[in-house]
C-alpha cells in the first residue's frame, strides 16, 4: 500500500497564487510461483506493485484485494507447467492495463514536446513524432483516440494547474487515428505558434518542471472484451505487464504478460506462460480494429515513470479498455 | 569572475554527535540511524546549447527501531535537535503500531577498512569547468555540422551509519559523470566517462569519441535480424553485469529460487569471472554497507563457474552465515545487492576485437533493458547510438538499431575475447562497474 499527501504552493510575478493539497492512494498485492526452470508472477490489479490513483483508503477498499488473492495464487501456480506461448504472428487482445501500459510507452512518451525538441536525447531519448507529422500522420486506426486530460477523476495525471500556472485541461492527441496534438509546455508550445496545454510538472520542491504526461487516455470503444474474443478465430489474449522495453524514438517495441490465453475459434483455450508481442507503433496501433466501451473502460495509474537529467519520477495514469489488434508478432520468447 | 561554489557539508563530529544524540534517546531495544548528505550539481545541454544549470544540497536522516519485536522506519531532510525527536517519534510510533514479524537484526561493531573515494577538485567543481567542458563537445559538434546533447554532473556527499549495538561508520566521496549524444542528420554516437576526480574526465577525448561515433553512424540501413557474432563496446558489457545483478547476484534471489546462479555449475564460458569489491579504488568504492557492515570482495563467477552470492544481514541470518556488507537501506524488500562489479579483462586489444569475424554485429550500447526470465537470465533491450556490421574482419557501415532478446548466460558461455583494457561505468542506478569490451560467438537480434 502507498499512500501519499502532497501540498503544492504556485506562485508567479504574472499574477498567479496558487495552492493545492493532492492525495494518492493505491495498493495491490503479488503471488509468485518457482520450479527449478520457472518462477511465475501472478499481481492483482495491476504490476509495479499496486493500483493506485488519486483519492482516500475508499479507493483501496474498492479493489477487493481479499477476493482475489487465491485466484491470483492458483494462476501462478498454474503457469509454471503451461505451455509457452508460440511463435507467429496473430491476432492479439489486450486487457486494459497492458493497453494503459502501451499508451504510455509508444503514445504518451513520443507527444512530449521538449523531447521532440531534442531535451531528453542524451538520456530518455527522442521521438518519431515529429513537427511535420502533425496533422498528417495516421497514427492509428479510425478506432484510435487518444486524449491527455488532466480532469479525469481518479487519476494520478489530475490537478486544478500545472507547475507553470497553467490550468489542467482536455486536449486531444490522436483524434480518429489522425496524430492532431502534443503534450506542451509554454516554452515548447510557443514553437508551434501554441499556448501551453498544461503538462508541466516537477516530481518534488528540488526539481524543475519537465514536460510529463497527464491522464493520456484512449477513448472507450464500442466493443467488449466478451465480444472480442468471440470474433477471433486465431489469437492470443494478454493480462497484466510482466516487461517493457522500447527504443528511443518510441517506435519498436516489445511487451512480456503475466498471463495469456490462447484463443481458437472465439473461446478462450489454453492458459499461456512467458507471453511476449513486439511490433513498430503506427503499424501497431493501425492494426486496432476493436476497443471495448464505458463499462471496461478503467484509470490505471502508473508511479514510475522516468524521466529528466537530475532524473524524476512522475505519476501519471492511463484511461484504458481492452483492445484488440490484428497481425502482431507474437511469441518472442522461443 | 568565477562563481564561487564551494561544496557544504556538516563536519563530521557534527555527525557523529547528532548520531550518538539521537541514539541515546531512543526508547527502543534496538536503533539505528543512517544520515546521508550531499551536495550536487548537474549542467544540461541540447542542440549545442546549455539549458540547465541545476544545483541542491539536502540530507536524509533514517532512523530503523527495533521494539517489541516490531520494526519501524522514518526519515526526515533535516539535521537538527528538533528534526532528530521528530523522525524518532514516528519511527516508534510506526512500530508500535506493526504486527511482529521477522526481525532483520543489526550487525554489531565491526572495522571497516578506510577507503578513499574523495576527490577536492570535485567537490570544489564550478559551473564554469562544466560549461567549459560542455562547450569543448558543442563547439567540435557544431564545427562539422553536427548537435551535442549530454548532461555534466558532479557531486560530493558524506554518508554515516550508527546503532545501539555499536556500530559506527562515516565515509566521504565525489562523484564527476558526464555523458553524450551527438546527433546528425540521419544518425547519432555516443560516449560517457565517470570517476571520482573530475580532472580524469578529458573533454577531448569524449569530444572525439562521440563525434567519431555520430560521423560514422549516419544513414545507417536496416540488416535481417538473426543471430550474429557481436563485438560488445563496455557500455553494452556494463548494462549487461548490472542486470545479472538484478537478477540473480543477491542471495535473497536464490533464497526464493528466483536467480540463475547455480552455485558449483559452469554458467558462463571460461574466461568469465566477475566479482565484487567495494574496497578497490579503481571502481567507485566505499568500506561498508547501508547496514553499517563492512564490505568484503566476493568472487561471484569464476573462470565459467558460479562461485559466490552477495548477502545482507537478513539473507546471512537465514543462511546461518555473517552479512559480505551489501545491505540497502531499510526498509528492503528487494535483499542485498552488488554494486561494486568488476569483470576480469582479457588481453586482446578493442580494435582487434573485429579482425577474425566473418559478419557479425558491433554494439556501442544497450537501451532500455528489461528482464524477461530471471531464472534463464533472458533480456530484452534495443541497441542504440552506434551499431555497425561486420564483415571479413572490419566493421563496414552503419545499421538500423535492433532489437535483441538473449539469455546473458548463453551469450556469455560463448565468450571469444575480451581487451586488456577496462573502462569504469558509473550506473544511472546505483554503484558501477569496470569492465572490458567482449567478442561473443552467437547473439539473438529478434526485430
Amino acid at each position: 500500500m502507498e499512500f501519499i499527501r502532497q501540498a503544492k504552493l504556485f506562485a508567479s510575478t504574472e499574477g498567479a497564487f496558487i495552492e493545492q493539497e493532492l492525495f494518492e492512494s493505491g495498493a495491490g498485492i503479488e503471488a509468485t510461483a518457482t520450479s527449478p526452470d520457472e518462477v511465475q508472477n501472478r499481481s492483482y490489479p495491476n504490476s509495479f506493485g499496486r493500483h493506485q490513483g488519486s483519492g482516500g483508503y475508499e479507493y483501496v477498499t474498492a479493489l477487493e484485494l481479499d477476493q482475489h488473492g487465491q485466484r491470483i495464487g492458483e494462476e501462478a501456480v498454474a503457469l509454471l507447467t503451461a505451455p509457452q506461448c508460440p511463435s507467429g504472428v496473430r491476432t492479439l487482445i489486450l486487457d486494459a492495463s497492458q493497453t494503459a501500459l502501451q499508451i504510455h510507452e509508444s503514445c504518451g512518451h513520443p507527444t512530449e514536446l521538449d523531447r521532440v525538441f531534442g531535451m531528453e536525447a542524451a538520456y530518455a531519448g527522442t521521438s518519431f513524432m515529429t513537427p511535420e507529422k502533425l496533422n498528417h500522420l495516421q497514427y492509428g486506426s479510425p478506432k484510435v483516440t487518444i486524449t491527455a486530460d488532466a480532469l479525469t477523476p481518479t487519476g494520478l495525471g489530475t490537478f486544478g494547474w500545472d507547475d507553470e500556472g497553467v490550468p489542467a485541461q482536455r486536449t486531444f492527441l490522436i483524434k480518429n487515428g489522425l496524430f492532431v496534438g502534443y503534450l506542451t509546455s509554454r516554452e515548447t508550445a510557443s514553437v508551434l505558434g501554441q499556448a501551453s496545454n498544461g503538462t508541466m510538472r516537477a516530481d518534488g520542491w528540488n526539481r524543475i518542471p519537465l514536460i510529463r504526461m497527464t491522464n493520456v487516455n484512449l477513448e472507450p470503444g464500442d466493443s467488449s472484451l466478451e465480444q472480442m474474443v468471440a470474433e477471433t478465430r486465431d489469437g492470443v489474449y494478454m493480462e497484466t505487464n510482466r516487461s517493457w522495453s522500447i527504443d528511443d524514438k518510441r517506435l519498436n517495441f516489445q511487451f512480456g504478460t503475466q498471463l495469456a490465453y490462447e484463443i481458437i475459434d472465439g473461446k478462450r483455450g489454453r492458459m499461456l506462460k512467458n507471453a511476449t508481442y513486439a511490433g513498430i507503433t503506427p503499424e501497431f496501433w493501425n492494426s486496432c480494429d476493436a476497443v471495448a466501451g464505458r463499462p471496461e473502460w478503467r484509470v490505471w495509474g502508473l508511479a514510475n515513470c522516468g524521466k529528466g537529467q537530475p532524473p524524476q519520477v512522475a505519476h501519471v495514469a492511463h484511461g484504458a479498455a481492452p483492445a484488440r489488434f490484428q497481425h502482431v508478432k507474437v511469441g518472442i520468447l522461443k | 569572475m568565477k562563481s564561487m561554489e564551494v561544496v557544504r557539508l556538516t563536519d563530521e563530529a557534527e555527525l557523529k554527535t547528532f548520531t550518538r544524540g539521537l541514539l541515546e534517546r531512543s526508547p527502543a531495544q534496538q536503533t539505528e540511524v543512517m544520515v546521508t548528505e550531499w551536495d550536487s550539481a548537474l549542467t544540461r545541454f541540447a542542440n549545442n546549447g546549455i539549458h540547465q544549470n541545476v544545483a541542491e544540497r539536502n540530507v536524509s536522516v533514517r532512523v530503523r527501531v527495533v521494539k517489541d519485536g516490531k520494526t519501524g522506519v522514518a526519515s526526515i531532510n533535516q539535521l537538527n535537535e528538533t528534526a532528530a525527536a521528530d523522525v524518532l517519534k514516528r519511527a516508534v510510533a510506526i512500530a508500535d503500531l506493526q504486527p511482529r514479524s521477522e526481525v532483520v537484526p543489526m550487525p554489531g561493531p565491526a572495522t571497516a577498512q578506510p577507503v578513499e573515494a574523495w576527490s577536492d577538485a570535485t567537490a570544489g567543481a564550478t559551473p564554469e569547468e562544466r560549461a567549459d567542458f560542455v562547450e569543448n563537445v558543442c563547439a567540435k559538434a557544431g564545427r562539422v555540422g553536427l548537435k551535442a546533447f549530454g548532461a555534466f554532473s558532479t557531486s560530493a556527499g558524506q554518508f554515516a551509519i550508527a546503532n545501539s549495538l555499536g556500530v559506527y561508520h562515516h565515509h566521504r566521496s565525489t562523484q564527476a559523470t558526464v555523458n553524450s549524444v551527438v546527433m546528425g542528420e540521419a544518425g547519432s554516437g555516443y560516449a560517457d566517462r565517470g570517476a571520482i576526480d573530475v580532472r580524469e574526465l578529458d573533454k577531448n577525448e569524449l569530444s572525439d569519441e562521440v563525434i567519431d561515433k555520430a560521423q560514422r553512424n549516419q544513414n545507417a540501413q536496416p540488416v535481417d535480424p538473426g543471430i550474429y557474432e557481436v563485438v560488445l563496446e563496455e557500455y553494452a558489457v556494463a548494462e549487461m553485469l548490472e542486470f545479472m545483478s538484478f537478477m540473480g547476484f543477491g542471495a535473497l534471489a536464490v533464497q526464493e529460487e528466483r536467480s540463475f546462479m547455480r552455485l558449483g555449475e559452469k554458467i558462463t564460458g571460461d574466461q568469465v569471472s566477475v566479482w565484487d569489491d567495494g574496497l578497490d579504488r579503481t571502481g567507485i568504492p566505499s568500506s561498508f554497507d547501508f547496514e553499517g557492515v563492512p564490505k568484503q570482495r566476493v568472487e561471484l563467477i569464476t573462470n565459467g563457474v558460479a562461485s559466490g552470492l552477495v548477502y545482507d544481514m537478513q539473507t546471512a541470518t537465514r543462511a546461518g552465515r555473517q552479512s559480505t556488507g551489501h545491505g540497502l537501506p531499510a526498509p528492503n524488500t528487494d535483499g542485498p545487492f552488488a554494486v561494486n562489479l568488476f569483470m576480469k579483462p582479457g588481453s586482446a586489444v578493442k580494435s582487434d576485437l573485429v579482425s577474425d569475424i566473418k559478419r557479425g554485429i558491433w554494439v556501442t550500447r544497450f537501451w532500455y533493458i528489461r528482464i524477461v526470465h530471471p531464472k534463464a537470465s533472458i533480456i530484452t533491450g534495443m541497441t542504440r547510438e552506434g551499431t555497425f556490421l561486420i564483415e571479413n574482419g572490419k566493421i563496414t557501415r552503419p545499421v538500423k538499431d535492433l532489437r535483441f532478446t538473449q539469455s546473458i548466460l548463453e551469450a556469455l558461455k560463448g565468450t571469444l575475447a575480451l581487451t586488456a583494457s577496462t573502462k569504469l561505468q558509473v550506473s544511472e542506478y546505483l554503484g558501477a562497474s569496470r569492465v572490458p569490451a567482449v567478442r561473443l560467438k552467437a547473439f539473438d537480434f529478434t526485430s
